[in-house]
C-alpha cells in the first residue's frame, strides 16, 4: 500500500473521525514506536512483530503466545493494514503471527499503522479487499472503535473484544 | 375476521404495548432518529442506494451462476457448500456436521437465518449444546423468547428485566445493576462457554462469489470468536446473500449501519474467507503455540433456499430477495414503534418487509396473521437502502390472503360492497374497501345517515358485524358533494387563465369535507388559474388499501377514463388528498395499462405543490391569506406526502405568508385510512397518535393545520380543537 497518497490531511480526518470513538491516536517516528507503546500498556501483553522500518515491539510484549498467555493477556497490540480516514476504521488482517486472537481477547487493543496506510474511504478501502481477498482469499476486519453493544440497556464499550483501542500512527 | 376474534386481537396487542411498549418505542425511534442523522453525512447516499439496488437486481437475475461461482470459490479455499432445499434439509445437514465432529457444543453469533430454520431446537435434540453468543440473543435464550427486532432482537426487554433474569439463573456473587456490570458479566459467562466449543456458527450478510467471503457486519466481537476459536465453521445464509464481488459490498457496507441502528459504521465488518488462514486457538491445550494458517480448519457454507427460489420467480416478492436485513422499515414504522416484532411479525421475521419473507419462506398464513399492520404509510421505502416497495408488497400478500379466505357469509354486505373481487377479502376489508359505495349513500341520506352511523345502536352493530370501532366518531357525510356544489355554482371563470387544472375531488373532499374544496377552488381561481371539477370516480385507495387489487385496478381505469381527454386537452391535475397524489404518481404504474400512467406521472400536483409552482411562476402570493401578526402553526405532513418529497412546499408556502411553521418527526399519525377505525386496531392507533399529539401539545400552536383526511380525522380525535387543512387557512375568504 506503500502507493498510496500521504498528504497529512488524511491523517487529521482519520484523527477526527476514530475521535469519535474514544480512541486514542498519536503520530510518531518509527523510533519512538517502541517507548510509545510502552506506555500504553496495562498488565500483560502479547503482539505480532511490527513490519515498519525502524519500528519494533517492547520486550513486555510476548509474540508467539501460547493459549495461556493470550488467555492471561490485557493487552494485545497488532498492525494494520490500512486505515479508511473518513470512517475512522482500521483493517485488520488475519495473519499466520495470531493477529486476529490477539487483536481480539484483550482489555486494550494498540493499533500501529503507516501513515501512508491511510485510504480517504470505503471505495477506495474496497479497492484494495477486492484485489487482496480474491488473490490471497485471506481475511480481514473492518474495525471501528472498541467493540461494542447496546443489548443491556444502554450503549457498552467492551462486550465479546477489546474495551479501549489506542492507535499509534508512524510517520 | 370475527368479532371475537377483534377483540382477541385486540386483547393481544393492548398486552404487548403494556408490557414491551415502552422498550421498543425508545430503542426503535431512538434507531429511527439516528439513521436520519447517519444518512445526512452521506455526500452520496442517493448514489449509494441506486448502486446497492443494481447489485442486489443484478445478483438475484444471476442467482443461478452466482451459486455456482461460489461453489466453486470455496471449494478452492478449502471449505464445502451445501444447498439445503429446505429447514429440515439444512438441519440434517448441520447436524451430521456436528456428529462428524463429535461436538458437544456449537457456539453461535446472530443470524435470523438460523432462527428461520430453528437449528437450535433440532441441535439440542441431537445432544449438541447450542449458545448464542450475540448478548441480546443470549438473553432470549436464557428466557425462552422470540426476538422482538431482526436486528436488536431484545430490544423489548429493560435493563431491569435483564438483571432480574440474570439474578435468578446464575444468582450472581454480586449484584449486577448497571448495563455495564451486566454486560461485563456475560462476557464472562460466555467467554467460558467460547473456550470449550467444538463448533462456530455464523449468519452472513453477504457472500461474495467471486472470494468465497462471508461479510458479518457485527458490534460485539461475537461473531469473531465464533470463527477464530473452534476448528469448525458452519455459516448459514439464504442464497440471495450471494453478490457476485468483493467489490460489490462496498455500498452495503455503507449503507447498513446507518438505514438500521444509525450507526455510520459498526465496530466490525468482518471479511472471512473461510477456512480462515488464522491460527486456531484450543484453550484445552494451554501450552500450545498461537501460529500458522489454521490448516487445521474445517468450514461448511450452508445456502438455503427454503422458498427463496420461487420467491425469485414471484414478480411480486421477488423484490424481497434484495433485503439486506437492516430493519430501517421496522424503525420508521409508526406501528411497528408502538408494538415491536411480537405484533409485527410472523414465525422469523418482523418489520414491513416480513410480510415478503414469512409469505415466501413460511407460507400465507402465517404471513396473514400480522400483515394488517402495514397501514401502506411509505415510509419505509424511502427509508430502505434498496428500496423495496414493501408496502405493494404487503398489498399483494393482502391479496392473496383475501384470495384464501372463505367468502361464505358475505351476502349481508354485498349490496354495500359492489366490488371487483372474486372471492372473499372478509366482511371489515370489504366494507372500507367500498367506501365509495358508503360515501355515495351516506351523502345522498345526510344527515340523517350521519346521525343513525353515530347512535349508539348503530355503532354497536358496525362494531360487532363489521369490525367498526365505536370508541371513533365515524365521518359525516355532506348532503351536496363537491363536484355537485361546483356545477351548481354561478362564476364566471377567469378570462385568459394562466393555466387549467383539474382539482379532482377525491372521495374525502367530495363527499364529506367539501369546504376544504370549496377553498382549493378560490385559492386556485385568485391565482389565475381555470378550474374544473368534473365529476371522477374514487382513486382506487380505499380498495387497494385493502388488499382488493382487482378492484383497485378497475378504479384506476375509470378515473383514466375520465381524466385522459383532459390531459390531452393540456389540463394539469391537482389533488387535495396526499394518498391519492401516491396513487396517480406511484401505484397507477402496476394498475394502469401502458402508456395511460404517463399523463399522471407527468401532470398531476398536490395542491400545496402547485401553488408553490405558480407563485414560482409569478402569481401573485398576496393573494392568499397571510397570518395576523404572531401565528404559531403545528404542521403535519401526510406519510405518503412526505415520501413523495412534497412536504415542503406547504411548509414554504405557510412561511412565505407569514406564519411560524413547527413540524414533528412522527411517521405516520396512526390512523392511516381504515387503519383506526378498526376494532382490533383501535387502541394501538391511539398509541401511535399520542405520539403526534403530544409533539403537536408540545408546540403549543395558535392553529394547528394538516395535509390528510386521516390525520384531520386523527388530530380532531386527539386534541381539543378542530385541525384545518392547509389550503382552508392560506385561501382568500
Amino acid at each position: 500500500m506503500a502507493a498510496q497518497r500521504t498528504e497529512p490531511a488524511l491523517f487529521d480526518q482519520f484523527e477526527r473521525t476514530v475521535g469519535a470513538y474514544d480512541v486514542g491516536v498519536q503520530r510518531v517516528q518509527p523510533s519512538a514506536v517502541r517507548e510509545t507503546i510502552a506506555d500504553l500498556l496495562s498488565g500483560p501483553a502479547m503482539g505480532t512483530p511490527i513490519d515498519i522500518a525502524g519500528a519494533t515491539l517492547p520486550e513486555a510484549v510476548t509474540t508467539n503466545p501460547t493459549t495461556a498467555e493470550l488467555e492471561a493477556a490485557k493487552t494485545g497490540v497488532t498492525t494494520a493494514s490500512l486505515a479508511i480516514a473518513d470512517y475512522g476504521s482500521v483493517v485488520l488482517r488475519a495473519t499466520a503471527e495470531g493477529s486476529e486472537p490477539i487483536s481480539l481477547f484483550n482489555d486494550l487493543h494498540v493499533v500501529v499503522l503507516r501513515e501512508s496506510d491511510i485510504v480517504p474511504d470505503m471505495a477506495a478501502a474496497f479497492e484494495w479487499f477486492g484485489e487482496e481477498l480474491r488473490e490471497t482469499r485471506d481475511s480481514a476486519i473492518i474495525a471501528t472503535g472498541p467493540s461494542a453493544t447496546a443489548d443491556m440497556g444502554a450503549l457498552v464499550q467492551g462486550a465479546h473484544g477489546p474495551k479501549k483501542v489506542e492507535v499509534i500512527v508512524v510517520a | 375476521m370475527s368479532g371475537k376474534s377483534q377483540r382477541s386481537r385486540a386483547e393481544h396487542i393492548k398486552h404487548i404495548m403494556e408490557t414491551e411498549g415502552d422498550a421498543v418505542a425508545t430503542n426503535t425511534r431512538g434507531f429511527n432518529e439516528g439513521r436520519y442523522e447517519s444518512v445526512a453525512k452521506l455526500e452520496d447516499y442517493e448514489a449509494l442506494k441506486d448502486r446497492a439496488r443494481e447489485i442486489k437486481e443484478d445478483a438475484i437475475e444471476r442467482l443461478p451462476d452466482l451459486i455456482d461461482e461460489v461453489t466453486e470459490a470455496v471449494e478452492e479455499n478449502g471449505g464445502t457448500v451445501y444447498i439445503a432445499q429446505d429447514a429440515a434439509d439444512a438441519n440434517r445437514y448441520i447436524a451430521n456436521v456436528c456428529e462428524g465432529e463429535d461436538a458437544d457444543r456449537l457456539i453461535k453469533s446472530k443470524s435470523m437465518t438460523s432462527e428461520e430454520l430453528e437449528v437450535n431446537e433440532h441441535l439440542e435434540q441431537n445432544a449438541v449444546d447450542v449458545v448464542e453468543t450475540d448478548l441480546g440473543e443470549w438473553v432470549l435464550q436464557l428466557a425462552e423468547e422470540a426476538p422482538s427486532h431482526i436486528v436488536a432482537p431484545a430490544i423489548h426487554k429493560s435493563r431491569e428485566e435483564i438483571a432480574t433474569l440474570f439474578e435468578e439463573r446464575f444468582d450472581p456473587d454480586e449484584e449486577l445493576e448497571s448495563a455495564e456490570e451486566l454486560t461485563m458479566f456475560a462476557r464472562e459467562r460466555l467467554g467460558e462457554l467460547i473456550r470449550e466449543a467444538d463448533v462456530g456458527m455464523t449468519g452472513a450478510n453477504f457472500v461474495t462469489a467471486d472470494s468465497g467471503t462471508i461479510a458479518l457486519v457485527t458490534s460485539e466481537g461475537n461473531a469473531r470468536k465464533s470463527v477464530t476459536v473452534p476448528d469448525t465453521q458452519i455459516a448459514v445464509a439464504g442464497v440471495e446473500k450471494i453478490v457476485p464481488s468483493v467489490e460489490d459490498l462496498h455500498p452495503f457496507i455503507e449503507l447498513i449501519g446507518r438505514s438500521g441502528t444509525g450507526q455510520d459504521i459498526t465496530s466490525y465488518v468482518s471479511l472471512f474467507t473461510p477456512p480462515i488462514n488464522s491460527p486456531t486457538v484450543d484453550f484445552e491445550d494451554t501450552d500450545s503455540v498461537i501460529n500458522g494458517t489454521g490448516d487445521d480448519r474445517d468450514f461448511h457454507l450452508v445456502l438455503i433456499d427454503n422458498g427463496r427460489m420461487a420467491m425469485r420467480e414471484d414478480e411480486d416478492l421477488r423484490e424481497t430477495l434484495y433485503c439486506i436485513r437492516c430493519s430501517a422499515c421496522s424503525n420508521t414504522c409508526a406501528n411497528f414503534q408502538s408494538v415491536g416484532g411480537h405484533v409485527f411479525g410472523g414465525e422469523t421475521y418482523s418489520g414491513g418487509i416480513a410480510t415478503g419473507w414469512e409469505a415466501g419462506v413460511h407460507g400465507l398464513d402465517t404471513a396473514a396473521e400480522f400483515n394488517d399492520q402495514c397501514t401502506g404509510c411509505s415510509r419505509c421505502v424511502e427509508a430502505c437502502p434498496v428500496g423495496i416497495d414493501i408496502p405493494w408488497i404487503n398489498t399483494v400478500v393482502r391479496d392473496r390472503v383475501n384470495s384464501k379466505k372463505d367468502a361464505n357469509a358475505e351476502f349481508l354486505v354485498d349490496g354495500l360492497t359492489p366490488d371487483a373481487e372474486e372471492s372473499g377479502p372478509g366482511l371489515q376489508k370489504r366494507l372500507f374497501g367500498n367506501f365509495e359505495t358508503l360515501a355515495k349513500l351516506g351523502s345522498a341520506f345526510a344527515p340523517l345517515s350521519n346521525w343513525m352511523a353515530n347512535s349508539p345502536p348503530a355503532a354497536r352493530v358496525l362494531e360487532e358485524v363489521a369490525g367498526v370501532d365505536r370508541r371513533r366518531p365515524l365521518p359525516a357525510f355532506s348532503r351536496t358533494t363537491f363536484a355537485e356544489w361546483f356545477e351548481n355554482r354561478d362564476a364566471v371563470p377567469p378570462a385568459d387563465p394562466d393555466r387549467k387544472v383539474v382539482l379532482y375531488p377525491d372521495l374525502y373532499t367530495n363527499y364529506m369535507d367539501v369546504e376544504r374544496g370549496k377553498a382549493a377552488v378560490r385559492t386556485l381561481e385568485a391565482l389565475g388559474v381555470e378550474v374544473l371539477v368534473p365529476q371522477t370516480p374514487g382513486s382506487g385507495r380505499a380498495p387497494l388499501s385493502q388488499g382488493m387489487i382487482d378492484t383497485a385496478r378497475s378504479k384506476a381505469n375509470a378515473v383514466a377514463d375520465e381524466l385522459g381527454s383532459y390531459f390531452d386537452a393540456g389540463y394539469d391535475v391537482v389533488v387535495i388528498e396526499p394518498s391519492d397524489v401516491a396513487m396517480f404518481t406511484g401505484e397507477y404504474e402496476r394498475l394502469l395499462p401502458e402508456g395511460e400512467f404517463e399523463p399522471f406521472a407527468e401532470n398531476s400536483y398536490e395542491i400545496l405543490e402547485y401553488v408553490y409552482g405558480l407563485v414560482a411562476n409569478g402569481a401573485d402570493i398576496d393573494k392568499l391569506r397571510h397570518a395576523d401578526g404572531d401565528t404559531t402553526v403545528a404542521y403535519h405532513s401526510h406519510c405518503q406526502q412526505r415520501t413523495m418529497g412534497l412536504e415542503e412546499y406547504s411548509r414554504t408556502i405557510l412561511e412565505r405568508c407569514g406564519y411560524d411553521v413547527e413540524t414533528n418527526d412522527v411517521e405516520c399519525c396512526g390512523m392511516a385510512g381504515s387503519f383506526g377505525y378498526k376494532s382490533q386496531f383501535y387502541e394501538q392507533s391511539i398509541d401511535v397518535g399520542e405520539n403526534l399529539a403530544g409533539q403537536i401539545r408540545d408546540a403549543d400552536p395558535d392553529v394547528v393545520v394538516a395535509s390528510g383526511t386521516s390525520c384531520l380525522d386523527q388530530i380532531d380525535d386527539l386534541l381539543e380543537e378542530r385541525p384545518q387543512h392547509v389550503i382552508e387557512l392560506l385561501a382568500p375568504r
